[in-house]
């Protein structure tokens, strides 16, 4: 080959991939284009999402997809942040610039959000939070937040061990606890620890021996119970603030020779599809769920907004608690 | 008397000797603080305890090192995209296996899939080499491509969701073979390492990978084609990730894009550093990069042991790292050096007044 051609080659080269990064990168800039025509009566809404690191964001942002589609009057402009804040600011001044009706921002975290929320209110923009909780000193930097009450949660998970420990009599005795953690300083790992030691202190006979992060993935979650099944020979429950850490519990203890379920009583938070599984083959005992369907929840917001009428600012999604017994009743029935 | 200076002198200039040194004292601390730290017992037919976590955890980080060793000594550069290039070949093969939704049945044979899946991260592997050997891109900026676009491409293939492989069989890889005690990512990264330093001491390719990463222009006029030995020591780091991929996936029977192999190439890189291998290329060990692999590991494992509290973890780690890294530095052991040599001479002075 000679020098200028196998620079062409080379140039060539790059350019397919620059095409093949842009075409896999943002599809959802394509699609605006094509609905440029429609876009009067469309509303449009940009949502910016955490990413997709466990089976209960997938429900959340499949909630968001078919709530927000054409037939119902919205155009869904789509961004996944992969875990970093960084991408998520950089998704919402992209919202701004593309001039969107409505930001739906899932934090990824608490902070750091001023800067640009105040430039979204500049421009206009109502922002709805969905899932977490931001940090901010000017409340009116969002118009109002959707999602589940950790606290709650947290609460409804030692009564429901109450009230089945009771059942196998064994309310009277001394019962040791480990508690595998989200990502510490998430809304979720904050809400749900701080739930489940509000009651946890009315149970003098019940000891938490160890507190820990499994960073909300199951890989994680099952390293970590490695660890504790090494240092606690007499592990009674365990908590696991998601359902994805509550699997790798449930790997960890069978590696351990023990039975998950029974030896070890082990409750997860979400309730996704995958737990009901888990549960009717008797691994888990119970999942508290924290509903990802808020799409039609902010969809209503927005239709409020529209006609001009206020909205409330905190608004909490109905959540349930699901032990073992009922799961094979219900999975059917989910949609997650 | 003299005999026992120069063996210590002789151990102390040895390369392995801060690495080891490292490990030990990790490990150390721990038999302190948790006695129970070395204990290990057969238990429901297979070895159990701290020491053989480290060793498992630890598999797909040995790996990704020795792939990472021939980068950073063939190209005095690192190779940061392996962690979504394992996130890369993990989706690959279970979408193989089961498309895009979790199922329990396979759609092709295993092996076939695993195959398929090594060969994507090799593919990945071999498109950095290129930008670094052939287009002359900095190793950093070449290989950021797919350090941010790989996870992308898997959660294309993914379709976003997290895909589940619901059969025993698949865990094998990552967990244990029924009836075999010591868990398979032990075995899976000691035939990576073992073929890896027979390929490089039967023949003389350690030798020229060196040669090339001290000086890539001399080892041309020598008459070695240095621009081939660059594509191939990142087209492995690729192969490595792969492998690290399947050990990766087959641990949780799913493919999660974006937290498959997160940040691991950042441990990666530190096992290299902590092994005593000079970042800008030349002389390498891998049998340093595979201790300090381990010696990260250990690192985690024996935290959780010791009962650190999850905000503080991180701090922990930090001050470990710091503290690893700044013994091995030798401008620290000249100033260390040369501060004991004035207080000595100020002290000579002071008797001599």
């Amino acid at each position: 080959m000679t020098k200028l051609s196998k620079k062409f080659f080379a140039l060539l080269l790059v350019g397919i991939m620059v095409f093949a990064l842009a075409g896999c990168g943002n599809p959802a800039k394509e699609t605006t284009k094509e609905t440029d025509e429609g876009k009067e009566e469309l509303i449009v809404v940009g949502y910016a999402q955490v990413g997709a690191e466990s089976d209960w964001r997938t429900a959340n942002t499949v909630s968001f997809q078919s709530t927000f589609v054409e037939e119902n009057g919205y155009k869904l402009i789509f961004d996944d942040a992969q875990q970093k804040q960084e991408n998520q600011i950089k998704a919402i001044r992209n919202f701004i610039q593309q001039e969107v009706d409505y930001i739906v921002l899932a934090p990824v975290v608490e902070t750091g959000w001023e800067t640009v929320l105040g430039e979204a209110k500049e421009a206009g923009i109502p922002v709805i939070l969905s899932d977490r909780m931001i940090d901010v000193s000017d409340d009116s930097l969002y118009v109002a937040w959707v999602g589940g009450n950790f606290v709650k949660e947290g609460n409804d998970a030692v009564e429901w061990l109450d009230g089945y420990l009771k059942e196998l009599g064994r309310e009277n005795e001394t019962i040791n606890i480990v508690t595998l953690q989200g990502t510490i300083g998430s809304s979720a790992q904050v809400g749900r620890t701080q739930g489940v030691e509000e009651k946890l202190s009315e149970h003098p006979n019940w000891v938490m021996l160890d507190k820990q992060t499994g960073e909300f993935t199951q890989s994680k979650g099952q390293e970590v119970m490695e660890s504790f099944l090494k240092s606690y020979d007499d592990i009674d429950v365990v908590i696991a603030e998601n359902d994805n850490m509550a699997f790798g519990a449930i790997d960890a203890i069978k590696a351990a020779g023990k039975v998950p379920g029974k030896d070890i009583i082990i409750i997860g938070f979400d309730a996704v599809k995958a737990a009901f599984e888990a549960m009717i083959a008797g691994d888990l005992n119970c999942s508290v769920e924290c509903n990802p369907l808020h799409g039609p929840r902010v969809a209503e917001i927005i239709q409020k907004l529209e006609k001009g009428e206020k909205v409330e600012k905190i608004q909490y999604v109905d959540e349930g608690v699901f032990p073992a017994d009922t799961a094979a009743d219900i999975i059917d029935s989910r949609l997650y | 008397m003299m005999k026992v200076k120069q063996v210590l002198k002789r151990v102390t200039k040895h390369s392995l000797f801060f690495p080891l040194t490292c490990l030990a004292i990790v490990l150390i601390i721990n038999l302190i603080k948790t006695p129970t730290f070395f204990r290990i017992s057969l238990n429901n037919g297979v070895l159990y305890g701290y020491m053989m976590d480290i060793l498992n955890r630890s598999s797909e980080l040995i790996i990704l090192a020795v792939g990472m060793t021939l980068v950073v000594a063939g190209s005095g550069g690192t190779d940061i995209s392996v962690g979504a290039v394992s996130s890369v070949a993990g989706a690959v093969t279970i979408f193989a296996l089961v498309g895009s939704m979790s199922s329990d049945t396979y759609r092709m044979p295993y092996g076939l899939a695993v195959l398929l899946g090594v060969l994507a991260g090799m593919v990945c592997g071999a498109f950095n080499g290129f930008l670094v050997a052939k287009l002359r891109i900095q190793p950093m900026v070449a290989t950021l491509i797919l350090f941010t676009a790989g996870r992308g491409i898997a959660q294309v293939i993914t379709q976003g969701f997290i895909l589940y492989v619901r059969k025993e069989q698949f865990k094998y890889l990552g967990n244990f073979i029924p009836g075999v005690p010591i868990p398979t990512p032990i075995f899976i990264a000691t035939i990576v390492v073992v073929i890896t330093v027979l390929i490089l001491k039967k023949t003389a390719l350690g030798l020229y990978i060196q040669a090339v990463g001290i000086n890539s222009k001399a080892a041309r006029l020598v008459g070695l084609n240095s621009t081939l030995f660059t594509f191939l020591v990142y087209t492995f780091s690729g192969l490595c990730a792969g492998i690290a991929g399947m050990i990766i996936t087959s641990r949780v029977y799913s493919i999660d894009a974006n937290n498959a192999g997160l940040n691991i190439e950042l441990d990666a890189i530190l096992a290299v550093a902590i092994g005593g291998n000079s970042l800008s290329g030349g002389k390498f060990s891998i049998a340093g990069s595979i201790i300090g692999a381990i010696t990260i590991q250990a690192l985690t494992t024996s935290l959780y042991a010791m009962k650190v509290t999850a905000d503080q973890l991180p701090v922990y780690k930090a001050i470990v790292v710091i503290i690893i890294v700044m013994i091995q530095s030798t401008e620290l052991k000249r100033m260390v050096k040369s501060l004991h040599h004035k207080f000595l001479c100020s002290r000579e002075r002071r008797w001599a007044k």
